[in-house]
């Protein structure tokens, strides 16, 4: 078995123009790595719904991928307000993204949704007042 | 067919990247999270959401061009970004609607 491969973003959460800049790296490098096309796109899909979650919701935090024989583990981790209620917010169609973000385009509700539907497996940990961390798991 | 064969027939101006694109497909839609999941590998993708989150998105699904309907035209930080990441950009003065119509009637054999 080959030694898994680490990438490591700081995801900046005061600037709406750069975010998905993580996942544009991620997808380029699994690229260069030579992953099929599917893999590539559920993991770019439920990376970048993460990194616009963190930018909209909690002034940013980290992303971490490492990529070894068997999958594909994206963490996403920060000190944000956390979810009071996961089971609603997993919901489609719930967001509770400010006016001003729904204008660019973003706050359809269907960030969590799709990072659960485009990956094999999605946990949450979150706490209120103190942030969250979701790992999700891409098989390959 | 590339973009370069629909350009005309729709009024398209390129903003950036090239014309030399092969599509295949239309998506239609201006929320982010919707188009991230719907929006196929070298479709066109038909929009009025001009900013650099647009062209990410563009990015990631590997969308043939993006075209902007109603003359919508894009910032210059989001066209240095479409630069940045070889994203073709069009802006059209049709609407979505007409953008489909013609580009149904291009795919099928049927423009005028």
């Amino acid at each position: 078995m080959s030694d898994a491969v680490k990438f490591h973003f700081e995801v900046d959460g005061s600037d709406f123009s750069s975010a998905g800049a993580a996942s544009v790296m991620v997808k380029k490098k699994l690229r260069q790595l030579g992953y099929p096309p599917d893999i590539i796109r559920k993991v770019s899909i439920a990376m970048y719904e993460g990194e616009i979650n963190m930018v909209i919701h909690a002034n940013g935090g980290t992303a971490d991928v490492e990529v070894s024989d068997e999958e594909i583990v994206i963490t996403l981790s920060d000190r944000g307000p956390g979810i009071p209620n996961v089971e609603l917010a997993m919901q489609e169609g719930y967001s509770t993204a400010r006016e001003n973000i729904r204008n660019l385009g973003f706050g359809a509700g269907m960030g969590l949704p799709n990072m659960k539907k485009y990956t094999d497996s999605m946990k949450i940990d979150t706490v209120v007042g103190e942030g969250t961390t979701i790992t999700m798991t891409v098989k390959l | 067919m590339t973009v370069n064969d629909i350009s005309a027939k729709i009024k398209a101006k390129l903003i950036c990247g090239s014309m030399d694109k092969e599509w295949n497909g239309v998506y239609v839609g201006d929320l982010l999270s919707r188009a991230m999941s719907h929006v196929e590998a070298d479709n066109l993708w038909i929009t009025i959401m001009p900013n650099t989150n647009t062209v990410a998105v563009a990015s990631l699904t590997e969308a043939a061009a993006v075209i902007l309907a109603e003359d919508v035209e894009l910032p210059d930080e989001a066209i240095e970004a479409a630069n940045t990441n070889g994203i073709t950009v069009l802006t059209s003065p049709l609407s979505a609607y007409e953008l489909c119509v013609s580009l149904n009637d291009l795919a099928s054999g049927s423009a005028v």
